[in-house]
């Protein structure tokens, strides 16, 4: 009986996994040139940004919230650097680090309108996906491109692997990250008390958590990884514009259920997200492939993997609330029989 | 005296007429010629007329909006629905130069809007029947509904120079209003009968209340989100329409951009809450015509449209605190000794 819950519990990030190895074999059936170990590094470097987002987004809808601002957050952040670099001529890592602090302070505002207002998260990160949209915009409506040599140096810097295979600077940062993220869900108070609160918010405040401090902590993190993510956004496209990132919300919240986490809180894996992301990247490397599709039918497919997870989701947590109403059932009718 | 007083500041249009008061006044002070109103060629011409012609397809997403909301969800899909509606009623009805429709025009229309009937239905089946929080359902289509756009007009601008598809939101040859007002009008009456005649809107505040005990009273909760989701998709629609007429092409990628958070906006200055419950879809028209002419008022001023979105966000946000009962409670809690009641009160109306 618990092996099957657990089972049930591990379905979508076993299906994510088998689709991504799935989809890795039918671009290489179908394209020669595709099953080579270059570009499955590929597609940490062009996806980094994309993980460090699906981890921060993980934590969040593990609570049982949601942040629509991170695409934006993003712009603003690459955005905001390659003005700062470029026009301003302040040093690179103090940009970077200053990106981080705006990244925070963003979730923090967030999160404490939230938590501590009790307004809808989906209102207060509708607003600050507008507010960073507003911004990027307001620091300059064309595009800025980097021509720092720091950020040009790091951008273009190999990190060796097996091989020839090599990624990226960004790559690397996307992957500590990951760690650390998995290290801090699984292994530490704060993770779990983060999961206690997706559960079953009330119960874990009677338990005597850190409900809100925890939630608007949680919040905060999203903002920095937002943040990071732009930092290695601006080093892998090198510039600045503010149609950046439009949509990648949607891709972020569709990592994270595709790696198995339930909308609903309280259920998620961080190297689920990973695979949700890198099955992202491996879709829009065969419809890049391809050549005669469309671009625009990416946004459509991740949709509509987006939807068919959340089908599958709803499906699975159906059937054990059907399990647990029938023990509950059985468990009534031995007492009724006992007595 | 003070009791008529007190019925008028409750009334829950009050606070939003008072700011639309407050922006009609800011206007006539600051702009020339705000109120002039002239006749040219038969129809009505003056800034006015051209804030409540530009509000029309706001208003009409705010009022599918505004009942999506009392049932406790929302819907950020109408701007991509829009974009799809007017993507295929342009080509449809392609751009000759010469003017000359490839199919008849209210084939056009009737494909545009059940599309977009189909588009609400889609969210309605995931928000209703699967119980799939209403912000991600309708994520799916706010990024997604955009690619189709762009499919339906094969990444390009189509430009239509047939005539009659300028009338949605122009002028109608003989009627000296804009046509876009009286589909508003049209739209509008219906729904508050429907509202007014029948348990309909009981239903939909009921459910926006508590989803469960209404199915405990025998309400169909999944009919009701299906219902709602279904005609916010089918007036995004029509506001697709006008917003391709206005312009007299399908723009994939800016028609009806942003106007899920202008719809929000004027849902959420109407006084209706985020929570659900209680509505009042004239308090969202008149938040319709506050945002618009909050919009008009900012391009006058000369700021960018890009640069719009920050303020609007600030606008939401503002308005959203005043409407949280902790924020009250925090901010109001200082006058609680004097008379807190009363400012209890006026804020509760909020």
């Amino acid at each position: 009986m618990k092996k099957l819950q657990l089972n049930s519990k591990f379905v979508p990030l076993i299906i994510t996994i088998l689709l991504f190895v799935g989809l890795f074999a039918v671009g290489s059936i179908k394209y020669p040139s595709f099953f080579s170990l270059q570009v499955f590094f590929n597609l940490f470097i062009d996806n980094a940004y994309l993980i460090i987002l699906a981890v921060g987004m993980t934590f969040v809808l593990v609570i049982g919230g949601i942040d629509l601002s991170v695409g934006s957050v993003l712009c603003l952040v690459a955005m905001a650097s390659a003005d700062l670099v470029e026009n301003r001529g302040v040093n690179p890592y103090v940009v970077m680090l200053l990106m981080i602090v705006i990244g925070a302070v963003y979730g923090l505002v967030q999160g404490t309108l939230i938590q501590s207002f009790k307004m809808q998260p989906f209102i207060v990160t509708l607003a600050g996906l507008f507010f960073g949209k507003g911004a990027a915009a307001w620091i300059s409506i064309e595009t800025i491109n980097i021509t720092n040599k720091t950020y040009n140096d790091i951008a273009h810097y190999r990190v060796k692997l097996i091989g020839d295979g090599f990624i990226s600077i960004g790559a690397v940062i996307a992957l500590v990250t990951l760690v650390i993220a998995i290290y801090i869900a699984h292994y530490t108070k704060f993770g779990r008390t983060a999961y206690a609160i997706g559960g079953n918010e009330q119960s874990a405040l009677l338990m005597g958590l850190p409900v809100a401090r925890t939630k608007i902590l949680i919040y905060t993190l999203n903002g920095i990884c937002s943040a990071l993510a732009g930092i290695v956004f601006s080093f892998y496209m090198l510039s600045g514009y503010s149609l950046h990132g439009q949509g990648m919300e949607l891709d972020a919240i569709a990592s994270a259920v595709i790696g198995g986490t339930l909308l609903t809180g309280g259920v998620g894996y961080v190297v689920g997200s990973l695979f949700g992301a890198l099955t992202q990247g491996i879709i829009q490397n065969i419809i890049m492939f391809d050549g005669s599709l469309n671009s625009w039918w990416t946004k459509i497919a991740i949709a509509a993997l987006l939807c068919m997870f959340i089908i599958i989701q709803r499906l699975l947590v159906a059937r054990r609330d059907a399990q647990k109403a029938r023990s509950r059932g059985n468990l009534a009718k031995n007492q009724a029989v006992a007595k | 005296m003070q009791n008529r007083l007190k019925n008028i500041t409750k009334s829950r249009l009050f606070w939003p007429l008072m700011a639309l008061a407050l922006m009609i006044v800011f206007n006539i002070i600051f702009v020339d010629d705000f109120l002039k109103i002239e006749i040219k060629d038969g129809n009505l011409f003056g800034r006015i007329i051209d804030i409540i012609n530009r509000a029309a397809p706001l208003m009409l997403m705010a009022i599918g909006m505004t009942l999506v909301i009392a049932t406790g969800g929302t819907d950020l899909s109408v701007g991509s629905v829009a974009a799809i509606s007017g993507a295929l009623v342009c080509s449809l009805i392609g751009g000759d130069f010469k003017g000359v429709a490839q199919h008849p025009f209210a084939v056009a229309i009737l494909a545009a809007l059940a599309v977009s009937l189909l588009a609400g239905a889609w969210n309605g089946f995931l928000v209703g029947k699967l119980g799939i929080q209403p912000v991600v359902a309708t994520l799916i289509l706010f990024v997604a509904g955009r690619g189709i756009a762009q499919l339906i007009t094969e990444g390009q601008i189509i430009t239509v120079y047939y005539k009659p598809f300028a009338f949605l939101g122009g002028f109608a040859p003989g009627i000296p209003i804009p046509f876009s007002i009286i589909i508003v009008a049209i739209v509008l009456t219906i729904v508050l009968l429907v509202l007014k005649k029948t348990a309909l809107g009981l239903f939909i505040e009921s459910v926006g209340v508590n989803a469960t005990s209404s199915r405990f009273t025998g309400i169909s909760v999944t009919k009701i989100k299906f219902l709602v989701y279904t005609f916010s998709g089918l007036c995004a629609g029509i506001a697709g329409l006008i917003i391709s007429s206005m312009i007299r092409a399908a723009d994939a990628n800016n028609a009806g951009l942003m106007s899920e958070m202008d719809a929000i906006l004027a849902v959420a200055i109407g006084g209706t809450s985020m929570a659900g419950g209680r509505f009042s879809i004239g308090a969202s028209m008149i938040g319709a015509l506050i945002v618009q002419s909050i919009t008009t008022t900012l391009y006058a001023v000369g700021v960018s449209a890009q640069v719009l979105p920050l303020i609007k966000a600030i606008v939401v946000i503002a308005i959203c605190l005043v409407q949280a009962e902790e924020f009250r409670r925090k901010a109001f809690g200082i006058f609680a000794k004097k008379g807190g009641v009363q400012n209890e009160k006026a804020a509760a109306k909020l």
